[in-house]
């Protein structure tokens, strides 16, 4: 299995980036999601959406020519593509939750064989806040969940979630340096192994049951 | 009528224990003279309606740190640490909402909406206490409009009339704030002659504006 920090990384959002279609609106959550925009493949256009009010999210400014009108749904500087279009807030949602959003790629705590997630606070530790999750999750067509498999040697791929959760039975697909997994009527699929894996090594760091199917090919990437 | 006024003769509109709504998100699109004049004020026992809760040092989070507030509504508190930290010593409440359930709660507020039917929050923390309902086979949780005494807003150019135009990634929940308040307040970072803004260009009708400052 890949061990490299970096590398562990780069095969998720590749992953990812390969998975979207042209023409297709996105929303790519913060950290490790955002990163999935430096590798989308040659001739597909995709438009991101900022949950702050716009799409056309572009990437980030050059040092000294930071518009302060534009920020992304973190706060940090931003820029627009052409052809992007600046709303309010409710026009944002609007998009989200009414199904005119693609896919949206954010990542997770737990998630659990049933599709569920829970990405928004831990009781008594952590709690930043939902912001524009639960709708993201509940609202976009296709949900992608971009995560490393194991957190400080602990799976967080389980039968089900402990901590509270963001959305029930939304997630569609679960993308780590190990594999990819779907989420289906049947169970929890490993679709695709990951580079340096053994479907062994992918048992043994998920608690969800693993549907493994005849047809299991290389990830993607 | 008149609508410009200074900044502390707008501040008579605001009383402590009011429910004011803020426009902005983390901090983009906040009017910050009327934050400071608030906190200068010494304003107490605000209910803060917001995206978030800003940063310590900058947007609704000064209001945080300086004490204005007892209780905040906001999707977001997770930039601004001494949210959470009030929050855990139980020196503020905090009501966490949805994003999109936020803006829909407020636009309710502005609508004349009795409430709004989302499925956001379903199976999670979020539907405890409300009232759900089957809408053709899918279920949806009811979430009432939140109203405001004030509404703070900030406005990238507004004329004379207080008609109102926003640049870029600036507007976010500023249109939505300035039609659910009793009272709406906007900071102009540009003030311009009536006429100035194009009419089709107008993002808040003047109708909904009582208070101009710059």
């Amino acid at each position: 299995m890949i061990q490299d920090k970096d590398r562990k990384r780069e095969v998720i959002v590749k992953r990812i980036a390969n998975e979207l279609k042209d023409g297709e609106l996105v929303n790519l959550g913060i950290g490790m999601p955002t990163l999935v925009a430096n590798y989308i493949p040659e001739g597909i256009d995709i438009l991101l959406h900022s949950e702050n009010g716009f799409v056309g999210l572009g990437p980030s400014p050059k040092l000294g020519e930071e518009d302060k009108d534009i920020v992304n749904a973190g706060s940090q500087p931003a820029t627009h593509v052409e052809g992007a279009a600046f709303f309010d807030s409710a026009m944002s949602f609007t998009i989200i939750r009414g199904g005119h959003l693609d896919v949206t790629v954010l990542g997770a705590l737990q998630v659990d064989q049933e599709g569920n997630l829970a990405n928004w606070m831990i009781p008594g530790k952590m709690v930043p806040g939902m912001g524009g999750a639960m709708d993201l999750v509940v609202g976009a067509k296709k949900v992608i969940v971009a995560m490393e498999h194991t957190a400080k040697g602990e799976t967080k791929i389980l039968k089900k979630c402990s901590l509270p959760l963001t959305a029930a039975g939304q997630v569609d697909m679960i993308v780590t340096e190990m594999g990819v997994m779907k989420v289906t009527p049947k169970g929890l699929v490993l679709t695709e192994l990951a580079p340096e894996t053994t479907v062994e090594e992918v048992i043994a760091a998920t608690e969800a049951e693993l549907i493994i199917p005849e047809d299991l090919i290389p990830m993607n990437v | 009528m008149n609508k410009i006024k200074t900044i502390e003769q707008a501040l008579d509109y605001i009383k402590d224990g009011m429910t004011i709504a803020v426009g902005g998100f983390l901090a983009v699109g906040t009017p910050d003279k009327l934050i400071d004049a608030v906190i200068a004020k010494g304003v107490k026992d605000i209910t803060l309606i917001c995206n978030d809760s800003g940063f310590p040092d900058r947007g609704v989070g000064k209001w945080v740190v300086n004490k204005n507030v007892k209780r905040v509504i906001v999707s977001h508190i997770g930039t601004n640490p001494e949210t959470g930290r009030q929050m855990n010593e139980k020196e503020l409440e905090v009501e966490l909402v949805p994003q999109g359930t936020l803006a829909e709660r407020v636009r309710a507020a502005g609508a004349g909406l009795g409430g709004i039917l989302t499925p956001t929050g379903i199976g999670t923390v979020v539907e405890e206490g409300k009232q759900k309902l089957n809408v053709d086979g899918k279920e949806y949780l009811l979430e009432l409009p939140l109203k405001a005494d004030v509404a703070l807003i900030k406005g990238s150019i507004v004329d004379k009339k207080g008609n109102i135009y926003y640049s870029k990634a600036t507007r976010n929940f500023n249109p939505i704030m300035a039609t659910s308040a009793d009272v709406v307040i906007v900071e102009a970072e540009k003030l311009v002659e009536v006429g100035e803004i194009d009419p089709t260009d107008v993002m808040t009708p003047s109708i909904f504006v009582d208070v101009i400052v710059q």
